[in-house]
């Protein structure tokens, strides 16, 4: 896929930059907010970060119940307003603050607030226009594609791009890269015969490539894949490394 | 829509998907053909450009329509409008009365089946013939069309070679073409017995009056031209402006469809010949309420190509019958709620991860993935959402959501049920749906907030 710079503003040495982490995040996975914060910070940037956040609404959005999601959605505006860049490690949360605020209601305060979110691939390639972020892992990496990253967003080559030119990584594509792998959510647990037959899929091409670490810009697919490997595999020597943990490796 | 649809049923068949891979990789074989295709032509403009149209045309709806009538009554043929399925069937069961009809020829249709013409014709002791070879043989089988283009795709050859040994008395063979001379040697001769021929219709131009039926057999051009009356049977969101316009639909339907250039037949009916009598059933059947709302009028710029069944990870597991109606996958998931009710067919658009592969696919460009989430929206409005824990739950969440110490109180209690859960070896509810095939993350001492609050 070719790569293309949209025509976006581009970040300016001293602007505030607000970080916004996945809620589930906070709670399971707090070293990928630890690594955004060591990644921008080597990249001169002190994130800063909210403390009153906490869910976006994704989940009630999906879900179909929009009341709550639009209440969450007007706390999110309130929460970030003053911050003209917004950035987050999800591609899945991404989506919900910059495309589904808007879908919802286009002229709420959300949508407005939802404009400046970015996915962190997209705000550390495009944004601050930065291929090398001066990050060294050494392993064989393969990267899970979220759907919402790709498809509405449109964070996918910014997120090979980066893992590509990482020193000492050696990227390997994964077969079948445009398939979901079955998470979806409340999907996994609502239909949990249809999702776990598509993250074994998944886990079927995982193994085809020979990777030692999976990659993804989003957790929540990670958490699903993991969980399906170590249930069957207890004793994997796999490793599941959020976007940001690997960019913040040195 | 008057075919069986089975809340219970759908909601089963979603939980037990096949694990055999066949559909699977046959879905993945023909997605293949299709980006092979895709490569041959300029596929993102013609994309565009029949998206365009088909906007323009479902906007215009209205007047494109009684254009079309206009021609297509200029040229001879006679217009009749089903604002309900029911009234599709009265009309086409009044022609083949009029035209004393004891068979009808059918070549494939869609409508056909959401309408249920086959039951309603037998019922009126009229023998409907299905001569598109798929049709023929789930109508042998007395089943359902899986999937929009290929109706029999959920049967093996071996299946088939049962099925007419059983049902022609023909002896046992899976080979495919010893297969397709019985049942033609059959049908030729129900073309010369039956009166009326039924067809649906692929695009019908409001200049002209021209009707196009795009078809790879050869039957829907038997079953049009033999019989002395000709009943087309369509949607009225087949409509499209000009004839120039159907070039570009041409193009992209049997590349997304099959991977083929172009479809073995495009029939171009304009006008009735002479000695013979056609007519045109235009059916409405809900339709208008996709039109009605901003949200869902895209879903009827469909051209029925099948390709976002083919690339859907869910239809690939599932199967068509799971969907429960005519129409499966995610254009099914979309149209089928609007079209059979709310009530009947609401969790329909829950049963999908909203990946969007298939609005990637779609060679008309439909938003399929938000006008699920918006579906789903509309079914918790309305009450028709199956009632369950997890949504309950996410209420509850929600809520929680709405300040910082009732979110700090939640992540509590979420730990504490995850350590007594990770105690007894058992989860409960969605946690323990979770459990049973994947491991649980164990949320570390530390959370992100508590560590900023540290270290700040």
């Amino acid at each position: 896929m070719a790569v293309t710079f949209s025509a976006t503003a581009r970040y300016k040495a001293g602007e505030h930059v607000a970080l916004f982490l996945p809620c589930y995040c906070d709670v399971l996975f707090p070293y990928v907010g630890q690594a955004m914060v060591a990644l921008f910070s080597r990249l001169g940037i002190a994130l800063e970060y909210p403390m009153e956040q906490t869910c976006c609404g994704q989940p009630a959005f999906n879900a179909g119940q929009w009341d709550e999601a639009r209440t969450l959605g007007a706390r999110f505006s309130r929460v970030f307003g003053e911050y003209q860049w917004i950035v987050v490690p999800s591609g899945s949360c991404g989506a919900m603050a910059r495309g589904f605020y808007k879908y919802m209601d286009p002229e709420s305060p959300a949508a407005a607030v939802g404009t400046r979110v970015y996915d962190l691939a997209t705000f550390v390639f495009e944004i601050l226009g930065r291929t090398d972020v001066g990050a060294r892992f050494d392993g064989r990496v393969t990267y899970l594609e979220g759907c919402h990253g790709k498809r509405e967003l449109g964070a996918s080559a910014a997120a090979k791009t980066l893992l590509k030119a990482v020193r000492g990584l050696d990227y390997v594509e994964l077969p079948n890269i445009d398939e979901c792998c079955g998470f979806g959510g409340t999907f996994a647990v609502k239909y949990p015969e249809l999702s776990v037959s598509m993250g074994q899929a998944k886990c079927t091409s995982i193994a085809q490539t020979g990777a030692s670490v999976v990659s993804s810009q989003d957790s929540s697919c990670l958490m699903h894949i993991e969980g399906l490997i170590r249930k069957s595999q207890p004793s994997t020597s796999l490793q599941f490394l959020h976007l940001a943990q690997i960019l913040a490796a040195t | 829509m008057t075919t069986a649809f089975d809340r219970k049923e759908v909601a089963r068949a979603f939980q037990h998907p096949s694990a055999s891979g066949v559909l699977a990789s046959t879905l993945e074989r023909s997605v293949e053909a299709a980006h092979r295709a895709h490569d041959q032509v300029e596929w993102e403009a013609l994309r565009s450009a029949a998206h365009d149209i088909k906007a323009y045309a479902i906007a215009n709806l209205d007047t494109l329509l009684m254009q079309f009538e206009t021609q297509f009554t200029a040229r001879g043929g006679t217009v009749l409008w089903a604002p309900t399925a029911s009234d599709g069937v009265a009309h086409l069961l009044d022609i083949c009365r009029r035209h004393g009809a004891t068979s009808v020829v059918k070549g494939k249709s869609m409508v056909s089946e959401e309408l249920a013409i086959n039951e309603h014709l037998a019922s009126a002791g009229i023998e409907p013939v299905e001569t598109d070879l798929g049709e023929y043989i789930i109508q042998l089988a007395g089943q359902r069309p899986s999937h929009i283009v290929g109706p029999a795709l959920h049967l093996s050859r071996q299946d088939v070679g049962k099925l007419f040994a059983t049902k022609l008395g023909i002896a046992y063979t899976e080979d495919p073409e010893a297969l397709m001379l019985a049942a033609r040697t059959r049908l030729r001769a129900r073309y010369m017995q039956a009166q009326v021929g039924m067809t649906g219709v692929n695009f019908a131009v409001a200049e002209t009056g021209t009707i196009a039926v795009i078809e790879n057999e050869g039957n829907g051009g038997l079953s049009s031209s033999v019989p002395p009356v000709h009943v087309f049977l369509m949607g009225i969101e087949k409509v499209i402006p000009r004839l120039a316009d159907l070039p570009i639909f041409l193009r992209i339907l049997a590349r997304a469809a099959t991977g083929q250039k172009i479809s073995t037949y495009t029939h171009h009916f304009l006008g009735a010949e002479p000695g013979k009598t056609i007519y045109c059933i235009i059916v409405d059947a809900n339709r208008t309420k996709l039109l009605a709302d901003p949200k869902t009028r895209e879903s009827l710029y469909c051209i029925r190509c099948g390709a976002c069944l083919n690339v859907c990870p869910i239809y690939r597991r599932a199967g068509g019958f799971a969907y429960g109606g005519a129409y499966a996958g995610p254009i099914g998931a979309v149209i089928t709620p609007q079209l059979a009710g709310m009530e009947r067919a609401g969790e329909l658009p829950f049963v999908s991860t909203l990946c969007g592969a298939c609005q990637d696919e779609c060679p008309v460009k439909i938003d399929l993935p938000h006008q699920l989430v918006y579906l789903r929206h509309k079914a918790v409005d309305g009450g028709h959402a199956r009632s369950s824990v997890i949504n309950r739950g996410i209420a509850m969440w929600a809520r929680a959501m709405q300040d910082l110490s009732s979110y700090r109180r939640s992540v509590a209690w979420l730990r504490r049920a995850a350590a007594i859960g990770r105690g007894v070896g058992w989860y409960p509810g969605v946690l323990g749906a979770w459990a049973r095939n994947r491991t649980l993350p164990q949320p570390p001492k530390q959370s992100f907030k508590e560590w900023w609050e540290r270290t700040r």
